[in-house]
């Protein structure tokens, strides 16, 4: 076990976590923060995506010890009132269908969004095609994407 | 329930009574006595349909709740229906606050996910509580302002007697309400006057989800709960034989490790408790990653099983079924696949005399299809919480039909039925999967045994190796044509392991003369289970794909012969028992004719393929369009047609469809479990290739077949045909008819390397 300080959403919280632990538990289990999804733990699915200095990473292959200190940011700290702009079209579009994918989506189109203030539709399918969504709503993960671009 | 045919009896009677505090609750109670054959057939409804019981509260501070009886996998339930219910009661839907009920199978009926049943199942007592409710506000109102009742209407949850200029709202007059006898066989509106349902709401979750609250069974949790994983067998076929925990107990955060049966011999299962591996081999720790770790230093010897025995009870009566030995693999499935194909098998439909009308045919065409197993990938993995002590039992989490185990676990725990909480997470995804509740056997158990509140988590791995299939299917085809190039005969032999696919009384049935329609199958340890459109989503993909080259043998167009045959069938059916409505049926492929533009030449952009279905109750079909970028085949848009009767929310129902064409890309191009020596080559995304958002299609229009029929299922109708209309294009394409899924292994490109 070892002690940590992660910068998360703003806020400092240590742990004591066994140093190969990955974000994505030290999240769900330390700190009681369930919104980042466990989809498959290799990588391949984005369910699990959150921020690591404004970039999308997935938080399954991130190990506690390789993010102290850095900023992280997870969905429930996209925005203060849930009103991101990602967040935002995503609800203009009602685009969940079971939802559990989303929150990996939104933080994947909210650093694609951030680097690519305007990107075009190949760009879209470019950096969202790491995010697996079972239900298929790539269409309105898409459209979201586009009018969230316009905002 | 494939009869169109079919009407309930339904009876169903309401009860007001005063809320806490002031305020009208509502309940309504549901009886139906369809008859227990009628129900089995296709909804797997439970023998007994139970009371059904919803509630519509409205407190005095106009705060109109609504109970959303059904749990939710992404079909959104949680809103289509409330927004039937405020319909009636012409609720402002501004003011309606949803809430999932609790599982309680005498007060909320069947609650049952599955069979595209939900609003089908609901619409008629769902509309009748929220009338009831309307009369009993507007005659607490025109008794208080002592005016005829006749004059008092209603308007968005506003009361109003234009004569006096009174008015007030629905929470004014509750109360007042609660105390009026509920009125019986009440008017329901004419379709005409929908304002909520058929106008478009947003999902009542989308700010949760949006958000990242916790809604899902993965992220429930209580203080001191403990997490569990099973190890499960490395193959289908082998069992626990002995194992050294000694390493693993070593680990930090291990609390436990030991093996239980999930059944005891002979014990008794119900209809959807399918199990595949009986011994668990448990590690109980504190949080996940300790726990995933400590579970890989386990030393464990696996052993082969023999023949095991299965007590049946449930759906056709107690039966004991032989699981068999041996560890399977894909080639020598295929190859057994071949050698049943050759016997007789069991007849299921004949019509006219088929033999002698393909002895004297001019051609006969005749071509095999076959499919792989397929893995559910619900996104959200297989788990349950449990806390279970000697009183009573808290279980919560994914379930589809927390009604149908919830017998069992009471038979498990030895806990009466009224001991057992069972509480309705929202899904991250069902596709059938969820019907099948060992996952929450097994955490209770766990919970029993270790006596604390604790978690079972399937890592995607050991979801994905656990079974519980879709099926792994073939069929063969034969037409026969006469020296005119009609269809003159035609015939369907279909098999699966360990379940056949065939749907006798299916189109073409009905539409030809003489029609032969026979099945097989061959018992399997692999286990399987219900997928989104069962057995509808392989024989779709066949038929349709067979229909496509029928056509062309017929040097007809491929929608237009779909017509013909669809016309005899409306007009002179051949045979009683055709389950499908050759009318409606007829009217999504002219629908999707138009729409796609299908007569003009699309400037050679694309290839097309069309492909329609019926199934679960409703009918769709799909145009798709497709092209070739970097030498692949794309799908680049679709057009479908759908008619599911009264679209009750259209815009998720839009998703819905959109969502099950990507599904019917995916699994058509990609989906496949295989064996070796029992072990499943495919564990997680890396080998398991699921469509993603580069691979869908850039556009999907959904249009619906407009008409007041009351709504029929949507959930699954909308697959199977994806993947034919999806062959039918690739032919286009590739100039290669493609009999074998999933297609992308004949494809350039097989084999590429995922993101
Ligand atoms: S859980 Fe991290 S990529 Fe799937
Ligand atoms: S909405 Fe269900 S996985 Fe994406």
């Amino acid at each position: 076990m070892a002690k940590y300080n992660l910068k998360i959403n703003g806020k400092t919280r240590p742990v004591d976590v066994d140093p190969s632990t990955p974000l994505l538990w030290v999240l769900r289990d330390y700190l009681d923060m369930p919104g980042t999804k466990y989809g498959c733990g290799v990588g391949q699915c984005g369910a699990c995506t959150v921020h690591l200095n404004g970039v999308a990473v997935r938080s399954c292959q991130l190990p506690a010890s390789a993010v102290t200190g850095q900023e992280i940011t997870t969905i429930e700290g996209l925005s203060a009132k849930g009103d991101h702009p990602v967040q935002q079209a995503w609800l203009e579009h009602d685009v969940a269908q079971c939802g559990y994918c989303q929150a990996g989506q939104i933080m994947s189109a909210a650093s694609l969004l951030k680097m690519n203030p305007n990107p075009s539709d190949e760009d879209i399918e470019a950096s969202m095609s790491g995010n697996i969504c079972r239900c298929g709503t790539y269409l309105r993960i898409k459209e979201a994407i586009r009018t969230a671009a316009k905002k | 329930m494939e009869n169109k045919k079919t009407t309930y009896n339904r009876r169903s009677f309401l009860k007001s009574s005063a809320l806490a505090g002031g305020g009208l609750m509502l309940t309504f109670n549901w009886f139906s006595t369809a008859k227990a054959a009628e129900k089995m057939q296709e909804l797997n409804l439970p023998e007994q349909w139970a009371e059904l019981t919803g509630y519509i509260k409205i407190t005095p501070d106009n705060v109109i709740t609504i109970l959303c009886p059904n749990p939710e996998f992404g079909q959104n339930v949680m809103t289509s229906l409330p927004m039937i219910i405020a319909e009636e009661l012409d609720a402002d839907w501004k003011n309606v606050v949803v809430e999932m009920g609790p599982h309680d199978n005498v007060k909320l009926g069947p609650q049952f996910t599955g069979g595209s049943n939900s609003v089908r199942m609901y619409w008629k007592p769902l509309r009748e509580a929220g009338a009831a409710a309307r009369y009993m506000l507007r005659q607490a109102a025109a008794q208080t302002w002592k005016v005829p009742l006749e004059e008092v209407t209603t308007k968005n949850g506003i009361i109003v007697h234009p004569g006096t200029m009174k008015a007030a709202k629905y929470g004014e007059f509750a109360q007042i309400a609660a105390t009026l006898p509920v009125p019986k066989d009440l008017k329901l509106k004419d379709p005409k006057e929908f304002s909520i349902v058929r106008s478009s709401k947003k999902n009542v979750e989308g700010q949760k989800i949006v958000t990242g609250q916790p809604v899902f069974g993965l992220d429930y949790r209580v203080d001191g709960m403990l997490i569990a994983m099973i190890q499960h067998p490395p193959a289908f076929g082998m069992k626990l034989k002995s194992f050294d925990a000694a390493q693993t107990l070593k680990m930090p955060g291990i609390k436990e490790v030991f093996s239980l049966q999930l059944y005891k011999e002979g014990f008794e299962q119900g209809g959807f408790d399918t199990r595949t591996f009986n011994d668990l081999l448990v590690v109980v720790g504190k949080t996940t990653w300790e726990v995933m770790n400590a579970r890989k230093k386990l030393k464990v010897q696996w052993e082969p099983v023999s023949d095991t025995k299965d007590t049946m009870s449930g759906r056709g009566g107690k039966r004991e079924v032989i699981v068999p030995a041996g560890l399977e693999s894909t080639d020598s499935q295929l190859q057994k696949m071949q050698e049943y194909a050759q016997k007789p098998a069991q007849l299921l439909r004949r019509d006219g005399d088929p033999e002698a009308a393909f002895k004297g045919a001019a051609q006969v065409i005749e071509r095999t299809y076959t499919a792989p197993f397929l893995a559910h990938n619900c996104m959200e993995p297989m788990n349950f919480f449990a806390h279970v002590t000697p009183e009573k039992a808290v279980v919560a989490g994914p379930l589809q039909a927390p009604g149908w185990a919830e017998p069992t676990l009471s038979k498990l725990l030895d806990l009466p039925a009224d001991k057992i909480e069972i509480q309705m997470t929202r899904m991250g995804g069902g596709f059938g999967r969820r019907a099948y509740a060992q996952y929450m056997y097994e955490a209770a158990l766990i919970s029993k045994k270790v006596n604390a509140p604790v978690k079972l988590i399937y890592t995607r791995e050991d979801d994905m190796t656990y079974g519980i299939y879709r099926p792994m299917y073939t069929a063969t085809y034969r037409a026969a044509l006469d020296a005119n190039k009609n269809l003159i005969a035609f015939h369907v032999k279909g098999g699966g392991i360990p379940e056949h696919p065939v749907h006798a009384n299916r189109f073409p049935a009905g539409a030809v003369d003489n029609y032969l329609a026979e099945a097989w199958q061959i018992p399997s340890n692999i286990t399987i289970g219900a997928f989104r459109a069962p057995r509808s989503n392989f024989n779709a993909a066949a038929e349709q794909s067979f229909l496509d080259e029928v056509a062309e043998a017929m040097g007809k167009d491929p929608i237009e012969m779909r017509l013909e045959l669809l016309d005899r069938a409306a007009k002179n059916p051949v045979g009683k028992d055709n389950d499908y409505d050759a009318a409606r049926y007829a009217e999504v492929l002219k629908l999707v004719r138009e729409k796609s533009g299908w007569a003009t030449t699309q400037d050679g952009k694309y290839s097309r393929g069309v492909a329609a279905y019926f199934c679960h109750n409703s009918y769709a079909a799909h145009v798709v369009d497709m092209v070739t970028r970097d030498g692949k085949p794309y799908v680049e848009r679709v057009f479908s047609a759908v008619d599911c009767g009264v679209v009750v929310n259209p815009d998720a129902a839009t998703n819905m469809v959109q969502g099950a064409v990507v599904d019917g890309i995916g699994n058509a191009f990609f989906g496949g479990l295989t064996h070796k020596d029992g072990v499943a080559q495919q564990s997680n995304f890396d080998k398991y290739r699921l469509i993603r958002h580069n691979e869908a299609p850039k556009q999907i229009d959904v249009h619906f077949v407009q008409n007041d029929i009351d709504p029929t299922g949507l959930g699954e109708p909308p697959f199977p045909p994806v993947f034919a209309a999806v062959a039918n294009a690739l032919y286009k394409n590739t100039g290669k008819r493609h009999y074998k899924q999933p297609f992308s292994n004949e494809l350039p490109g097989k084999g590429d390397k995922q993101l």
